[in-house]
């Protein structure tokens, strides 16, 4: 227990600590402080004039359709182009299409197993270009967002926002984490894979690339696709305990960080620490009940001569500790992030209920910049509501929030559950997901529930057992991933665009405080009941089912 | 429209910066910095490679330490997990194999590790009780003393994570390398 406490504050406590100079940072950064860093990315660029929320938003679609358009064809194409040592040959259209999709997202769901799918050029020119500009354009909403509310004029402009974080963000931080991995035994080179006799005289092929390039960025921008099919489970991915604390406090360097961007941009860093208290409560408990519920040895084992002193082990891996399988899942889901350090179909049933909690509320520190403009969303229904207990017009940083901004919140807070709930009724129901499933009954509903949860949060991990990779989850997946994508970006551009419109009114004694604790309990509720009371059936029918049905 | 050109020359920048001088840069620092890891960590003998120090490979004679059980076979081309839910009826029937070809008893219980197959399927790893409890069968099978075949299971443990971590873990690979160094 001492043991899972410590590595928890290691983990979590150091992403903390790392992420308040690194927010002052992107604060400065984004508000043009290193303008000769913004007039060479003009230069590269070409003008970067000030846009409203529309010319902002649609400058952001239109690079991610190129994004997406490219990608797609160089996956399509991968068997005729150059970097291929392992003879990689052509992948489905339909896989191309939900590879493409997923990656352009922010997803990283992967219908496919890296090192027998695709080749090094389009492991690296397509997925992890797409890693790095695909959060850079989360980043760059935020900061749009945040300049909004703050009081400014315009938005911004995309492609400088877009340079900003892809070059003077994600890069140096790239590299540093990526030196610590290879130090600490992540293979980089482009040799194909090694072929050896092992002691017992067999044949062994043992797959490699360049991978410590490519998880350090799979991991700092909450995109999560792994190198290898089993992501950070493989020692090549994550060869050992030091590795694994660097991976994990990757996952929440940048996602909290960006709350205190927010608070740097709003010029409101007490509001910020608010709400990053209310993220951090959030994932506490769900890192509490993880590690708890993973304690149980695995049920499967409870009669046979095993030793019972061990938590459940499926799934996991010795050098990396007992407690990062819980821990991971839990940080994973809660970011967007979507790489594993354990394979979560194989945790205990009501462990496996936090990850989908973390995609069910999808903004505990959420994705990269994604994860506050989610929040945003909750915050505006949270004054709305409060606002309307007590009597008062519900206003925001001095901005009026009513019936408009209002319905534009809950159709984005809505449009996620729809998804969700909408997607797993179909496939439950038809033999599109009921002939992939991997386990029976409870179980396997949660396979189902759990696949559309990751695709609507753009978070990319699975329940693996599924049987995935059939054009009817491609294009399911691959369609829910892009609108649970873009429309929340766009709907709260909008929503700011439409505050932006009308006049600010100065704050009084009258005007309901978003500083004190009484806002952090009002908007810890609006997220239980929106984020995860309109789950509860689902969850009651897979792993809680499997929990009371099985567990003894 | 207006935003296709500045869409292509930030396609080109990030392409550029992104991937070609970061896979680069990242190649040279590796392969400067750690040569043998960032080429797979590969263990030679006999200027053969015999396996990687980070990748499980399967054990099946008497003579050798047996490591977890994999999914996939040990396929070093296609990892994975056995992704069953630990209340599954198949992981109890595997369980029961694995029982009997370790020849374990409820007197004599077999670590968890040798049962449940790891995330990847490649685990190098077994605990320091699963490695204790095949040193007799590997000892008999060799001729040693269940002894000296303890002292090495001693000699190659280690805690993962230092002071952070409590239980230690063997490498397969590099103990029974070491038992056929002791051998010779």
């Amino acid at each position: 227990m001492l043991e899972a406490v410590i590595l928890i504050i290691l983990v979590v406590g150091g992403a903390a600590a790392l992420s308040w100079p690194l927010g002052k940072y992107m604060t400065a950064l984004f508000s043009g402080k290193y303008a000769r860093f913004d007039s060479g990315v003009a230069r590269v660029v070409g003008p970067v004039p000030d846009q409203d929320w529309k010319r902002y938003a649609i400058a952001l679609i239109s690079f991610n359709a190129l994004m997406f358009a490219f990608v797609f064809a160089l996956l399509a194409s991968q068997h005729l182009l150059p970097l291929n040592p392992d003879g990689q040959s052509a992948a489905s259209l339909d896989l191309v299409f939900n590879t493409a999709a997923s990656f352009t997202t922010n997803t990283n769901l992967q219908h496919y197993s890296g090192e027998t799918t695709w080749s090094y050029l389009a492991q690296l020119g397509g997925l992890m270009w797409l890693q790095f500009v695909s959060a850079a354009s989360g980043i760059a909403a935020l900061a749009a967002l945040a300049r909004g509310l703050g009081g400014r004029n315009t938005m911004g402009s995309f492609f400088l926002d877009a340079g900003r974080a892809a070059f003077a963000l994600l890069l140096p931080l790239a590299v540093v984490f990526a030196t610590v991995l290879a130090i600490r035994g992540v293979p980089m080179t482009l040799e194909g894979a090694a072929v050896a006799t092992t002691l017992e005289g067999a044949t062994q092929t043992i797959a490699r690339g360049p991978a410590a390039a490519f998880v350090a960025i799979k991991q700092l921008g909450t995109n999560g696709g792994g190198f290898f099919g089993p992501n950070s489970t493989h020692p090549m991915e994550n060869p050992d305990f030091w590795a694994n604390i660097a991976e994990m406090i990757a996952i929440l360097l940048i996602p909290m960080a960006c709350v205190w961007m927010f608070g740097g941009l709003i010029g409101r860093m007490k509001h910020a620490g608010v709400v990053f208290g209310v993220m951090l409560a959030f994932l506490l408990v769900k890192i509490g009940g993880a590690v708890t519920f993973e304690s149980t040895p695995t049920q499967a084992f409870a009669d046979l001569a095993v030793m019972q002193d061990t938590g459940n082990l499926e799934g996991k891996e010795l050098r990396l500790g007992a407690t990062t399988g819980p821990l991971w899942s839990v940080l994973t889901t809660s970011t967007s992030n979507g790489s594993v350090g354990a394979m979560h179909d194989s945790l205990n049933p009501l462990t496996g209920l936090m990850p989908m909690a973390g995609m069910w509320l999808n903004a505990t520190f959420g994705g990269v910049g994604v994860g506050m403009i989610g929040m945003f969303l909750y915050v505006v229904v949270a004054v709305f509501i409060a606002g309307m207990m007590i009597g008062r017009t519900p206003e925001y940083l001095g901005h009026k929030i009513e019936g408009h901004e209002m319905r534009l919140a809950v159709l984005a807070l809505f449009s996620h559950a729809l998804l969700i709930l909408g997607g797993t009724a179909i496939f439950a129901a038809t033999p599109w997901g009921q002939d992939t499933l991997n386990n029976i009954g409870a179980h396997g509903f949660s396979e189902i529930l759990y696949e559309f949860s990751s695709a609507a949060a753009n978070n990319g991990s699975g329940f693996e057992g599924l049987d995935d990779d059939t054009p009817a989850w491609n294009i399911a997946t691959g369609l829910v991933m892009l609108i649970g994508r873009f429309l929340p970006i766009i709907v709260p551009l909008a929503i700011v665009g439409s505050l932006m419109a009308k006049s600010r009114r100065a704050e009084s004694a009258g005007t309901l405080s978003v500083e004190g604790a009484t806002f952090g309990g009002m908007l810890a509720i609006t997220v239980l009941i929106f984020g995860a009371l309109t789950f509860f059936p689902a969850a009651a029918l897979g792993p809680i089912a499997e929990h009371t049905a099985l567990m003894r | 429209m207006s935003y296709f050109l500045p869409s292509l020359r930030f396609w080109l920048a990030s392409m550029l910066v992104c991937v070609i001088t970061y896979t680069a840069l990242m190649l040279a620092l590796a392969q400067a910095l750690v040569p043998a890891k960032a080429s797979g960590s590969l263990v030679e003998r006999g200027g053969e490679i015999i396996g990687s120090a980070l990748i499980a490979q399967d054990f099946s004679s008497d003579r050798y330490f047996w490591p977890r059980p994999s999914a996939i076979d040990y396929d070093g081309m296609g990892a994975g997990g056995s992704n069953l839910s630990p209340t599954s009826a198949d992981l109890t029937e595997r369980a029961q194999g694995l029982i009997a070809r370790h020849g374990a008893t409820p007197e004599n219980p077999l670590p968890a590790d040798l049962v449940a197959a790891s995330g990847g399927g490649l685990d190098p790893h077994i605990s320091f009780n699963a490695a204790m409890f095949q040193a007799s069968r590997v000892a008999a099978s060799r001729g040693l003393g269940t002894g000296e075949v303890r002292a090495l299971i001693e000699r190659e443990a280690f805690t993962p994570g230092g002071i952070f971590t409590s239980g230690r873990i063997v490498n397969v690979l590099a103990l029974n390398l070491a038992l056929d160094a002791a051998a010779e």
